[in-house]
């Protein structure tokens, strides 16, 4: 496990100075091996999603030739730190900037700036808004990944009268709404049906993941849809369900494909879920970041990294794969 | 002073306390949101739904007992959901992982809440630094550890033991949690003691006034550096619960109780600024925020909603607590 | 101006003998004498920088000493810390008056000295014993003729006289041998402030000795009996309240005049 997703919060900044500075001289002593620097900059480096996007672009790092340096907020939505990423890398030269940024609005003028200087800036899993401020956006199709299981789950209703329940992120997150939109799509209602018997915020956290099923159950028992933003809320919600001795009678989809998620499709809580690649938008930054370093061509525009529906269940018309294969390309510890 | 007058400037004719406004202001409250509730939706007054509150405020409640503790000596507690999470993942990794014989993890997790705790009061007591600073940094130190020894990935497959208190029994129609009897029992013993008991009392004049407290001997640290330890214990209780509600020891629990903590024990009527509240509040301020996410939830209210009424109470709770504050 | 009162020949209850305080540079207490005798009201006056709350530091255990001896009835003593001299039956009313303005009058009485229940109750749990609280505060207060209605009233409810009152009675409540008194009226309006003059009587009548420090001139001649003026680290007098005129105590605190030597005691 590489240490560097270790650092404490308080030696970070020292760490991260150090690595500035041991940059510099490295791009310095080396000017006649010229090894392009690319920088990395996640939201935070202890969320398994993010661990994986880093080990994938290490790895796309050390084949292209490529010097990676790296450097995250301290939680989810901290703008500040990755600001001063931004900054830092510069200094320490780098070529190209791979970033998830934590306020998809607050990081646009620190972009402006970098690429007012001739670096290429590409966002990672999650667009900066606008979504043309940084020079492209590898992703997962996020309205895709909630289209796939809409469509599973009305498949896999048959037929049956709808009751469903979409457990949420929460106000504004763009990642949330666009799943939450793509889920319905996919299921074939619009925002505002009377199929949809009740809406709660979660924050991709387990346990409000298990209260806001709780209460949508005392709201209307009868719910037997259950969309969830990510595996943690869908593990909470499935809690509740036992509790409650629906948890047979009750279908639950969700989206991320990290490898705990895959292992509850398989034990059978989670009937379907949409996996991404993190590895994979990290390895296409990398390889990116090289090129423009050394033939000066930028990439541009949104490239899709793939999103494929994981489920032992599979309905007709609609493909997925299963979770030897869902376990085989997850992220997280398998 | 022969003649008992009225004192300057009261027009009180009252010679015992009445309940101030910020006292009675939480039972108002609560009453008056599970009356609204109960008019808009025929399913929030079910024993079974009430229960389900319960359940769902009693890791909060039983962290906003050690906040309260602390609130009342003038300090604050910022790290308390975080060193919660810490004790959760101590307690079921070493259940898991290490193979500890249930109990055993249980007081380990216990332990290591309480050793945070011991952290903020020898900080706060002997270096002399303000607790709203001490409890930030050690919210980030407890916050990295607990990523760092989970690697970011929730505990499962826990031991039934582990478990024990998200185990029901009936109580008439509704399945009672062996947590929730536990929380509530914590709660009339912290009644106990800060009514009624020496330790507490002092506890009141300390946070009410330090200066007197100092000059008629008693001994701050010895007092601030109990109250921080056993919040820290108090933390760790909350973690078993918290495992045994959600059946995991989760890594990313606990980031919210911080500030809902704080939320519980101003809407209780207690202030900021010590010496001045009740436990009793501190439970009704846990519940007004429960009940009113279940309850528009019921009524499908958007959950962006609970987060602005939670605002508006906070606020009110304060101006209330400022107003119902006599000055001689 | 003879100093020598009827109860001349009586051992001062609290008494020091060439006491010498230096803060660095500063010299605060210079050989400094004090007496105070059983029955009589002494107030202590003297300018800024004169030595005198270094005096009462010294004789409440706030401060230690570095030369001279303190005697409690005739017997050395040396206090260590504020709750050192309290234990040894000297209490000390504050300026800031000490009290807990959220709790109630018995509470603040009792403070850091609560009544506990008899038995397991008190010993094992600590339980207060309110009701015995409640009550031995209302004599206490009955006692010394302070009129308020309720124990269970919260201290910030109460004038500022009264609060004072709750301070002097707690104090007078606890001392064994001498009461000291800083500032009581000072922050006090007209008639309030003549309620905790005629308060200190009082705890004099029923025998407790009061050592009263202020700079309110017309207070300190109504009350006391004698007045100890201290000047430049040491006593300059010790006079009879009905010997001298007020015109000369300041005047000897000032140093615009000096005292007779017979003034000494």
């Amino acid at each position: 496990m590489n240490l560097n997703s270790r650092r404490l919060p308080v030696a970070r900044k020292i760490v991260s100075m150090c690595v500035a500075a041991s940059a510099v001289w490295c791009a310095s002593a080396s000017q006649a091996a010229d090894q392009p620097v690319v920088g990395l900059i996640t939201k935070t480096d202890t969320n398994p999603f993010f661990v994986k996007m880093k080990q994938g672009a290490e790895a796309a790092a050390s084949k292209d030739g490529a010097k990676l340096i790296t450097a995250a907020g301290r939680f989810d939505g901290d703008n500040a730190s990755q600001v001063t990423a931004i900054e830092n890398m510069m200094t320490a030269g780098a070529k190209a900037i791979l970033i998830t940024p934590s306020d998809t609005k607050a990081i646009v003028p620190s972009i402006k700036k970098a690429r007012a200087a001739g670096v290429m800036v590409v966002a990672l899993d999650t667009p900066t808004d606008p979504q043309d401020a940084t020079d492209a956006l590898f992703a997962t199709d996020n309205f895709k990944a909630g289209v796939l299981i809409g469509k599973y789950a009305k498949a896999a209703l048959n037929g049956k009268p709808a009751k469903i329940a979409t457990l949420d992120l929460a106000p504004g997150v763009s990642v949330g709404v666009l799943r939450h939109n793509g889920f319905l799509e996919g299921f074939g209602v619009k925002q505002g049906d009377p199929s949809i018997v009740c809406s709660q915020d979660t924050r991709g956290d387990q346990a409000k993941g298990q209260t806001a099923m709780e209460n949508c159950l005392q709201k209307s028992p009868d719910i037997n849809v259950v969309y969830t933003i990510n595996e943690p809320a869908a593990a909470g919600a499935y809690r509740a369900l036992k509790a409650a001795g629906k948890d047979k009678s009750v279908m639950i989809v969700s989206i991320d494909g990290g490898c705990e998620g895959v292992r509850n499709v398989k034990a059978g809580s989670i009937a379907a879920t949409s996996q991404q690649y993190p590895l994979k938008m990290a390895a296409l930054g990398v390889t990116a970041g090289v090129d423009y370093a050394k033939t000066g061509k930028k990439v541009s525009g949104y490239q899709d990294t793939g999103v494929t529906l994981i489920t032992d269940k599979p309905m007709s018309g609609i493909d997925s794969k299963d979770t030897t294969f869902g376990l085989d390309n997850c992220w997280g510890n398998k | 002073m022969s003649t008992p007058s009225a004192p300057a400037g009261h027009p009180r004719h009252f010679s015992d306390r009445l309940p101030s406004l910020a006292e009675v202001g939480p039972l108002i409250a609560l009453v008056l949101a599970c009356g609204f509730f109960i008019s808009q939706s025929s399913r929030f007054l079910s024993f079974q739904n009430l229960s389900l509150i319960l359940q769902q405020t009693m890791v909060v409640a039983v962290i906003a007992i050690g906040q309260t503790l602390i609130v009342l000596t003038g300090g604050i507690d910022l790290s308390c959901g975080m060193v919660m999470a810490f004790g959760s993942i101590i307690m079921t990794k070493f259940a898991v992982t290490l193979g500890l014989p249930p109990a055993l993890a249980i007081l380990c997790g216990i332990g290591a809440s309480t050793l945070f705790g011991v952290l903020n009061g020898v900080l706060i007591t002997r270096i002399k630094l303000p607790a709203f600073i001490v409890t930030l940094g050690t919210l980030n130190i407890a916050f990295a550890l607990t990523q760092i020894y989970s690697n970011a990935e929730s505990v499962s497959n826990l031991p039934d033991a582990i478990m024990f208190f998200g185990n029901t029994f009936k109580l008439g129609p509704a399945d009672v949690t062996y947590g929730t009897v536990l929380t509530l029992l914590m709660y009339l013993a912290t009644w106990f003691v800060l009514r009624d008991t020496v330790p507490g009392r002092h506890l009141y004049a300390l946070g009410n006034n330090a200066e007197a407290a100092r000059l008629m001997g008693l001994s701050s640290q010895k007092i601030l550096l109990t109250v921080y330890t056993l919040a820290g214990a108090i933390y760790g209780v909350a973690a078993l619960l918290s495992v045994s509600r959600t059946g995991v020891g989760d890594p990313q629990a606990g980031q919210t109780e911080n500030l809902d903590s704080i939320t519980a024990v101003v809407l209780g009527g207690t202030s900021l600024f010590g010496g001045r509240g009740s436990i009793s509040g501190t439970l009704l301020g846990a519940l007004i925020v429960g009940v009113f996410r279940n309850g528009l939830t019921l009524i499908g209210v958007s959950s962006v909603y609970q987060v602005l009424i939670t605002g508006m109470l906070v606020i009110l709770a304060v101006a209330a607590d400022k107003l119902s504050h006599r000055r001689g | 101006m003879s100093t020598t009162t009827s109860a001349s020949a009586a051992l001062p209850v609290l008494q020091a003998r060439g006491l010498v305080k230096r803060y660095g540079n500063v010299t605060a207490l210079d050989g400094c004498d004090f007496e105070v005798l059983p029955g009589e009201i002494l107030a202590v006056i003297g300018d800024n920088g004169a030595g005198k709350s270094s005096l009462i530091k010294a004789l409440s255990g706030a401060t230690v000493p570095d030369e001279g001896e303190i005697l409690l009835d005739g017997k050395p003593v040396k206090f260590r810390s504020p709750l050192d001299a309290r234990a040894q039956g000297i209490e000390t009313v504050y300026q800031e008056l000490a009290v807990a303005p959220a709790m109630s009058i018995a509470e603040n009485l009792f403070l850091a000295r609560e009544l506990v229940k008899p038995g397991w109750r008190g010993s094992i749990f600590k339980m207060i014993d309110k009701r015995r609280m409640l009550e031995e505060a209302t004599a206490h207060m009955k006692d010394l003729q302070i009129g308020i209605r309720s124990m269970r009233q919260a201290v910030e409810t109460l004038s500022g006289g009264q609060r004072q009152g709750v301070a002097v009675a707690r104090s007078a409540a606890f001392a064994r041998h001498v009461v000291i008194l800083d500032e009581p009226t000072a922050a006090l309006g007209v008639k309030e402030g003549n309620m905790v003059l005629e308060l200190i009587r009082r705890v004099r009548d029923r025998g407790l000795p009061v050592i009263l420090i202020s700079h309110n001139m017309p207070h300190v001649f109504e009350v006391a009996d004698r007045i100890h003026i201290q000047r430049l680290g040491r006593r300059a007098a010790l006079v009879n309240t009905k010997d001298v005129h007020m015109s000369e105590a300041v005047a000897i605190m000032t140093g615009a005049k000096e005292a007779d030597v017979k003034a000494i005691a």
